[in-house]
């Protein structure tokens, strides 16, 4: 808004009150996007819906998804919110949006008009963007088919409710939450879904995958002298990642509704995955446009100083960052980084300085608009933060790098923000954000066929990072619910198991007896 | 190209189901902390909604993560002092500064305990759940009573929006059936010679027979069309009839000793035992009425308001309250028509002699009209006469009779629910 400044403009706002009215919204929606579109942002239609406070919550408790089965987890979460919502602890969240076609947003009628206009400039065309446009989400979900296929499982599981009872579809439930990080195919792209294809589909699947474990457990002895046994014929073959869907197909003693039930959380497990791969990206990208687009209406001379300031003040919150040290630090806030990112993306393109020409000879003076897009669709947050994270933010964050190794006394300072800390900090922070680190790497080893149907999994130790005793156990108890024989997980560094955890527990395993779940009945 | 949608009056409450999952799921720590909760409200309160906490550990979903250890590197915002090659010490406590680890479990310890609102009616629902009064057997059909609509089969009259089509089509049908049938036939002959007429050789047609013919056909087919196609007595109609439900009366005689030896927190706890009592059958027993009786040394039937708040002091006779409850009884409530109940609190003291003649009005002239009659004293005190005769009664009388003791507020919530437990066996 450099020249504008300083020459007289016509103030021509759409509004001045602080009152939405459906009009206004139209209004403000049409303005935003006919500037998107000059910014050659490409979104899918919007279907902005407004609603209220307490179906915010509604909507912030199932995740975002407007139409979630039911589960107690859902349940608490609401509660949670709503009581820290009482307490004003926290404010709502003011926007949600889910990736589908049309883009569904949500505005909350508590909102002013300012928020609305902020609401549906993030959300409506930063999101809905990036959602369109990020490969991650290109190749991994299917916008068109998500609504339909919500209401597929929705109707499903309570189908198996009341046909099952209430309590075993939950305990099945609870065991696949608990593996949800672990229903994912990281590598292979999954078939698109299709609610209506599931539901066609879904009796011949139960029949045929039944007969396919039938297969694999038959108990009949083969010939003797048969190859497999003797040669010691190993299953699965190949280490299995996606444990639920290892679950899905192999578990010996599920029914064929329970298979379908660890399959519809895997499906929507897989669905959230890119959100989880991008949430910096996501999040900068969505307010660098609010930011922009907002800025330019102003420039225009369509909003007041006053929504400025309202909008000003409310950007300004969503992007501060505490220090490290501060009571409020939880963590690296994914708003700041991402938005930092973006516009100092846009600033290496526009005015780039000796330093970015040295770092970024590819993008310093190109066109802004052009290489935002570019590296909006063609990342993730690990890879964006490798290759786009400049020296000046993180001067500006001020980030430094710390190395904290227990086989050492004190925790080291690696790297900070300085000439010869830059790739460092830079290196550790994409590492941050690659979740084969954060979580830990636990795959389906061996399953003795033959024997006592044991599974064994293994836990590859990153950086000798051990698995968190207690909450591995808990998880055990689930997964040998599913499976329903023992299960034993080594935790490996090197060649060497450095613990093993054994569901039923062993000997001494310390596990409470009392928090033991029960084997689900089988009829 | 956006639409904008006005959500905001549908589906509301999406969450509830999911609510009262979580609610199912945690009957059994909800429960207690309503029991805690009895215990400490004021009487005037108890029957607000509450806050109930449970330890977060309970209701956490695990998941696989890293625990502490290891070799961790992290990035930080907000550097102030440090260098590269800088050595920190650890933090105390174990965690280390900047370990993811110690992140999470920050913020764990402030959230120990999981805490959320219920209800009033949530609340109360907790309160009186498996509770019951116990052996309503007697049922009445009086004047006013509740209906229930009931179908009774199909009728020739009634309202338009209770027409029954199937029926209605099939009658219609039959009765076509039944009209036409005979000239149908006639018909079917005729258009038989006819044709044979028509078969003939020109030369032997017989043309005054085929002309007849042909009129005798036309004015059959206009008689058949004539017969109409839906008639008023075609019409049926579903037919629903009122039933009059039976409908159990109760009464619950409250009885309270306001004697001079009932100090101040005795009477409190008294009073909130029949609050707790008041609100069951409120709550429960929609049209149950109460009697209110307090006395000392004479006995006084009083309203809800005076029952509660009153202020009023002497010695005591128990005897008179049994007195008067028996002539209310007979008065207002003929044992044939009414469930009748009672409940008496006392700390135990009476007038010396008075112990044995409540007893055997009890037994004699109360107990066996009553469904139920539950005693509760309290006194931390050694139990006086009027206790020793009670307890003979309960061993004789043990279906009807009840009694327990209070010793601090504690077991009022306590003694309430061991008296009206809901029994397995009816």
């Amino acid at each position: 808004m450099s020249e504008q400044e300083y020459t007289y403009l016509k103030r021509n706002p759409i509004s001045e009150s602080s009152e939405w009215s459906f009009d206004l919204v139209e209004e403000y929606d049409r303005a935003i996007g006919k500037i998107a579109a000059e910014y050659k942002l490409d979104t899918y239609p919007n279907q902005i819906e407004i609603i209220s406070s307490e179906q915010m919550m509604d909507a912030y408790a199932s995740v975002g998804m407007p139409l979630g089965y039911s589960h107690w987890s859902y349940g608490k979460q609401f509660l949670n919110i709503q009581q820290s919502y009482k307490r004003g602890q926290m404010g709502l969240a003011y926007e949600i949006v889910i990736n589908s076609n049309p883009c569904i947003a949500y505005l909350m009628e508590e909102n002013t008009m300012t928020m609305q206009a902020l609401v549906i400039a993030h959300a409506c065309y930063g999101h809905n963007s990036f959602f369109k446009g990020n490969y991650l989400f290109r190749t991994w979900t299917d916008a068109d088919s998500i609504i339909d296929y919500l209401l597929f499982a929705k109707n499903y599981i309570a189908k198996c409710e009341s046909r099952y009872g209430i309590d075993e579809v939950e305990a099945v439930l609870d065991s696949c939450h608990a593996l949800m990080n672990y229903g994912v195919d990281r590598y292979k792209r999954p078939y698109p879904i299709s609610a209506e294809e599931e539901r066609h589909r879904q009796q011949e699947r139960e029949e045929y995958l039944q007969k396919q474990v039938n297969d694999l457990w038959r108990t009949i002895p083969t010939q003797p002298g048969h190859a497999d046994d003797a040669r010691g014929f190993r299953f699965p073959v190949e280490p299995q990642e996606n444990l639920l869907y290892f679950i899905e197909k192999n578990a010996p003693l599920l029914e064929p509704w329970q298979r379908e039930v660890v399959r519809i959380v895997r499906k929507i497990a897989q669905y959230f995955y890119p959100q989880r791969q991008t949430q910096v990206m996501n999040e900068g990208w969505a307010t660098f446009w609010h930011y922009t687009l907002l800025n330019t209406m102003f420039d225009r001379g369509l909003v007041t100083e006053g929504f400025m300031m309202e909008f000003l003040q409310s950007h300004s919150s969503v992007v501060f960052q505490p220090a490290y040290d501060s009571p409020y630090y939880s963590g690296i806030n994914p708003y700041t980084l991402g938005f930092k990112m973006m516009s100092d993306i846009r600033r290496i393109c526009e005015k780039p300085t000796e330093e970015d020409r040295r770092w970024f000879p590819d993008i310093a003076g190109s066109d802004w608009v052009e290489t935002l897009q570019f590296a909006m669709r063609n990342f993730k947050d690990e890879s964006f933060i490798l290759q786009y994270l400049s020296p000046t933010v993180m001067r500006d964050m001020k980030l430094f790098c710390i190395v904290d190794d227990d086989r050492e006394d004190t925790i080291n300072v690696n790297a900070i923000h300085d000439d010869s800390g830059y790739l460092k900090v830079r290196e550790a922070l994409a590492g941050q954000y690659n979740l084969g680190n954060r979580e830990p790497n636990i795959q389906v080893q061996k399953v003795d066929i033959r024997g006592d149907r044991s599974l064994t999994l293994h836990h590859v130790q990153y950086n000798r990072k051990p698995l968190d005793a207690e909450s591995t156990d808990e998880v055990l108890k689930h997964l040998h619910r599913l499976w329903g024989f023992d299960v034993h997980l080594h935790s490996v560094l090197g060649n060497q198991v450095t613990a093993s955890y054994h569901c039923p527990p062993r000997g001494d395993g310390g596990s409470n007896p009392d928090l033991q779940l029960m084997p689900m009945m089988r009829n | 190209m956006s639409y904008i949608i006005d959500r905001r009056l549908n589906s509301k409450n999406k969450s509830t189901v999911n609510r009262q999952r979580f609610l199912r799921r945690y009957r059994k720590h909800i429960k207690k902390a309503v029991a805690e909760a009895v215990n400490q409200r004021s009487i005037r309160d108890i029957d607000k909604g509450e806050q109930i906490s449970i330890p977060s550990k309970d209701i956490s979903e695990p998941a696989f993560h890293h625990g502490q250890g290891g070799h961790n590197t992290r990035v930080l915002p907000g550097n102030k002092e440090f260098v590269s090659g800088d050595r920190i010490p650890r933090p105390s406590g174990g965690g280390g500064g900047g370990g993811s680890g110690s992140g999470a479990s920050d913020q764990g310890e402030g959230m120990d305990e999981f805490v959320f609102q219920i209800t009033q009616d949530e609340f109360l629902d907790f309160m009186f759940e498996d509770l019951e009064l116990p052996n309503l057997v007697k049922r009445q059909l009086s004047g006013s009573e509740e209906f229930k609509m009931r179908r009774a089969g199909i009728a020739n009259e009634g309202n338009p929006g209770r027409l029954n089509i199937v029926r209605s089509l099939r009658s219609a049908n039959a009765r076509r059936i039944a009209l036409t049938s005979g000239k149908r036939k006639k018909l079917k002959e005729l258009e038989a010679e006819l044709e044979k007429e028509e078969n003939l050789d020109p030369a032997l047609r017989n043309h005054l027979r085929i002309e007849s013919l042909l009129e005798e056909i036309t004015t059959l087919r206009a008689r058949i069309n004539r017969v109409p196609w839906l008639d008023d007595f075609d019409l049926k109609y579903n037919l629903h009839v009122k039933d009059p439900q039976p409908r159990s009366k109760a009464v619950m005689f409250c009885i309270m000793d306001v004697s001079g030896s009932m100090t101040q927190a005795t009477k409190d706890m008294a009073k909130r035992f029949f609050i707790l009592l008041y609100l069951f059958l409120q709550r429960n027993y929609e049209r149950t009425e109460v009697v209110f009786i307090r006395h000392h040394t004479s006995a006084k039937e009083v309203d809800e308001q005076e029952f509660f708040y009153s202020r009023e002091t002497g010695g005591t006779i128990v005897s008179s309250a049994l007195r008067l409850m028996k002539e209310i009884l007979e008065e207002r409530y003929p044992v044939s028509e009414w469930n009748i109940y009672g409940a008496q609190a006392s700390d135990g003291d009476n007038w010396n002699d008075d112990s044995s003649v409540c007893s055997k009005l009890l037994v004699d002239d109360l107990l066996p009209k009553l469904q139920y009659y539950s005693y509760i004293e309290i006194t931390p005190r050694e139990h006086q006469a009027l206790w020793e005769e009670y307890s003979d009664v309960a061993l004789s009388h043990s279906d009807v009779f009840a009694m327990q003791q209070i010793v601090d507020a504690g077991d009022i919530y306590p003694v309430f629910r061991e008296l009206f437990q809901k029994k397995s066996v009816v």
